[in-house]
């Protein structure tokens, strides 16, 4: 989360803007972050920064793999054995669900 | 008047004086859309300032930066980092002495070390002809790329091809931290069993390259090399699965012909 804020501070001030109202992560099913424990830290470490009473929003991108055999991807449901659903094959080809990204900010209209 | 209607030219307003029908509500979708709504309600105007900006930035870690920072480094001096990772005694040293005293005499080598305390590994891979450098992290679980980075400047990498980075000897920390290596390689030794891999998935999923070591004390262990190599297979089937003994030199030409694939040709 600090390093989310640090993305947040830095972006914010790069578009002129001293507060931010939403923010919008995108976070991959196996990108080993839990939504929770995020929204735990932003509750922990917001309230003194300029992303104070913002809202943050998760968007969860799900784990898809792809199987070098049946030339097709698949979600990955869950646990760390990638198999196929077609084939049964083990697959080590993750094409996405790593995502950790800052998506989308929003600022507050500036007042005329 | 369902239609957009066209912008008006510059300079042109129209204001009803009388008669003036209230503005056709807007349904508007898409992010922000309820706080432009409640302010188009109450701007006389019209006309709400809004700002909202796609980023799509990734969200790097600290480690992350200085990790990449190692691998260009690494890349810029024509050398390839491995990062050997095991749980505690499984032969990364023993290994490694075998390695620089065969492949290390073709191959110039050099080697990183970490433990929580003590020079002794790095004393036991202290040759020559290979400069090492011992990392002792005190209370530290694992090797960061901060570590690396401070102890790939202390020695002399004139000529190394191969930089061995032996990390701390835990099947869990080390996976989450990229060190900046090309190759991560995880050895399995006979006498931990073979469900391991299941056991602690993250870092076998990471691995290129496992070795599964002390093969010679296999049979007396009642150690099942198929099942070993199956669980492997199910959680990283993208990596290559050496089997060796640092003891009797089985496996090893495979090992060192790895290794003569990773070193840059010069």
């Amino acid at each position: 989360m600090e390093s989310a804020l640090d993305a947040v501070r830095r972006e914010a001030a790069a578009h002129g803007a001293t507060s931010v109202t939403r923010i919008v992560l995108r976070i991959g099913a196996i990108s080993g972050v839990e939504p929770d424990a995020l929204r735990f830290a932003f509750e922990a470490v917001s309230p003194d920064t300029l992303a104070a009473g913002a809202r943050l929003e998760i968007e969860t991108i799900p784990a898809r793999a792809h199987c070098g055999a049946c030339q097709r991807e698949f979600v990955i449901e869950q646990g760390f054995i990638f198999t196929c659903p077609n084939c049964g094959a083990f697959s080590g080809d993750v094409r996405s669900g790593r995502e950790l990204e800052l998506a989308r900010l929003e600022f507050p209209a500036p007042t005329p | 008047m369902t239609n957009e209607t066209a912008p008006l030219p510059s300079g042109v307003h129209i204001n009803a004086l009388s008669g003036a029908l209230p503005r056709p509500a807007r349904t508007l979708s898409g992010p922000l859309s309820a706080e432009i709504s409640a302010a188009l309600a109450t701007s006389p105007g019209g006309e709400v300032a809004v700002r909202s900006v796609d980023l799509n930035v990734p969200l790097l870690e600290r480690n992350d930066i200085l990790a990449e920072r190692n691998r260009g480094y690494f890349l810029g001096r024509g050398l390839a980092a491995l990062n050997l990772v095991s749980s505690p005694g499984a032969g990364k040293t023993t290994l490694l002495e075998r390695t620089l005293d065969e492949f290390g005499r073709e191959t110039k080598c050099g080697v990183l070390v970490g433990d929580l305390e003590t020079d002794n590994d790095g004393r036991r891979l202290n040759r020559p002809f290979a400069p090492v450098a011992q990392i002792t992290t005190g209370t530290v679980c694992h090797l960061d790329a901060s570590m690396v980075a401070r102890a790939a400047e202390s020695i002399n990498l004139d000529g190394v091809r191969i930089l061995f980075i032996e990390n701390v000897g835990n099947l869990v920390c080390p996976a989450s931290f990229d060190l900046g290596e090309q190759v991560r390689v995880v050895l399995l030794s006979t006498t931990e069993g073979e469900d391991k891999p299941l056991k602690y998935p993250p870092i076998f999923k990471s691995a290129h390259l496992v070795l599964l070591t002390k093969i010679d004390v296999a049979d007396v262990l009642g150690f099942q090399r198929e099942v070993a190599v199956d669980n492997i297979r199910r959680i990283a089937p993208q990596a290559k699965i050496i089997q060796l003994s640092a003891r009797t030199g089985e496996g090893l030409p495979e090992w060192y012909g790895f290794l003569r694939s990773l070193a840059p040709a010069r």
